[in-house]
């Protein structure tokens, strides 16, 4: 990455941001922003996305770390689960006696 | 529509199950028709001795001034990030200048807005340094540097108030302002490790605005008689050059070497700036005296 503002068109780099809201949950991406470097991604994080009381752990990460699952082959990547509703725990039969399943 | 339409509403979506005083809300947790700001409010219901409110008018117009000053800044950040952040801090100050100046204002029977819209500059307690231009961004960081510091050993020693509601009103300031002296201390660490261009303007901003932090620690009669309710400004300066010390040092900086203004704010004597800053405050609920949003 190179320093903010040495071409006159360049932003800050873009961080993703995950927010966690109370403690047992899990950090839950919010969305994304841009920041010099880590440390003002995780105060811009805080400031944009904890104005309301959302969350009391911060994670950041550079946009670019990320690898993503292409939109064009959801196809081939997310049909194979369809017509295998066995894989749901639904469809077993309760061991009688077991109360909070 | 008003809060008892508003009530009436939810009661309707709801059933009948919630009192009048359910304060439900189908839209999220938040709405202005419901909310009770006054309650927002830490350290309310008590009522100021002149002296005690002399001393919150002080650091209420303090925190008045600079957010209004702070403000300016929505919109022409560097970055939409930058924007939020400087609000951010904006609105802790407005939380903590209500607060103080609604305990001001129980000494003579006047509201945190009569104080606000309705006293003139001479009335006005703030320090200079809070008056000064910062609509270059090095000058707004190195104004909120000088400033955060100075809050946060000013608000840590009034923890330990013997007011009870300068105590509460500073437990809720405290942890705020600690927060602002860390985005200042990020931004200043940025700008004096940046480019030589954005270090020689930093050097330049602390530089103007340090004759004006010797107002901040400066004693006066008022703390003879507010013994153990409020900390003498000069008990303040160890912390406040010691926390800056190393803030330079890391950034690689010298102690600016400006001498000292000679500001009297805290007499209500104040710089050409300021003036101009209540214009703009004031403005709006002078030319419509009593109006509601």
């Amino acid at each position: 990455m190179s320093t903010p503002g040495e071409m006159g068109t360049e932003a800050w780099p873009l961080w993703e941001v995950f927010i966690r809201a109370n403690r047992g949950l899990s950090h839950v991406h919010v969305g994304s922003l841009h920041a010099p470097d880590a440390e003002m991604a995780v105060r811009n994080a805080r400031d944009l996305y904890t104005r309301r009381g959302e969350g009391i752990s911060i994670w950041v990460a550079p946009a670019t770390a990320f690898t993503t699952s292409d939109p064009d082959r959801k196809g081939e990547f997310f049909e194979s689960p369809s017509g295998k509703n066995y894989r749901h725990a639904i469809y077993y039969t309760q061991a009688e006696g077991v109360k909070h399943l | 529509m008003s809060a008892e339409q508003e009530l009436t509403h939810d009661a309707g979506v709801h059933g009948d199950a919630h009192g009048a005083d359910a304060h439900v809300d189908v839209h999220g947790e938040v709405s202005l028709d419901v909310t009770e700001l006054d309650v927002e409010l830490p350290g309310s219901g008590r009522v100021a001795t002149p002296d005690v409110a002399e001393y919150a008018m002080r650091l209420g117009d303090d925190s008045l001034i600079l957010s209004q000053q702070l403000a300016w800044w929505v919109s022409r950040a560097p970055e939409l990030e930058e924007d939020l952040a400087l609000g951010n801090l904006a609105l802790d100050l407005l939380g903590h200048a209500r607060a103080l100046l609604h305990f001001a204002g129980t000494a003579t029977g006047r509201s945190e807005d009569d104080l606000a819209y309705w006293r003139d500059e001479p009335e006005f307690l703030n320090c200079w340094l809070v008056e000064q231009p910062g609509t270059d961004f090095g000058d707004m960081i190195a104004r909120q540097l000088f400033f955060s510091l100075y809050q946060t050993q000013l608000y840590t020693a009034l923890l330990s108030s013997g007011d009870e509601s300068l105590a509460a009103i500073a437990a809720k300031a405290e942890r705020e302002v600690r927060y602002h002296q860390d985005h200042a201390v990020q931004w200043v660490l940025r700008l004096a490790g940046g480019t030589d261009e954005s270090r020689s303007r930093v050097i330049v901003s602390l530089n103007e605005m340090w004759p004006y932090v010797e107002e901040l620690f400066t004693d006066d009669a008022l703390f003879d008689r507010l013994e153990g309710i409020a900390p003498k400004p000069s008990t303040l300066r160890a912390g406040f050059d010691e926390t800056l010390a190393v803030v330079l040092a890391e950034a690689e900086l010298e102690l600016p070497t400006a001498k000292p203004a000679m500001a009297g704010g805290r007499q209500g004597r104040h710089s050409t700036q300021m003036g101009y800053i209540l214009a703009e405050l004031q403005w709006l609920a002078r030319r419509h005296p009593g109006a509601k949003w």
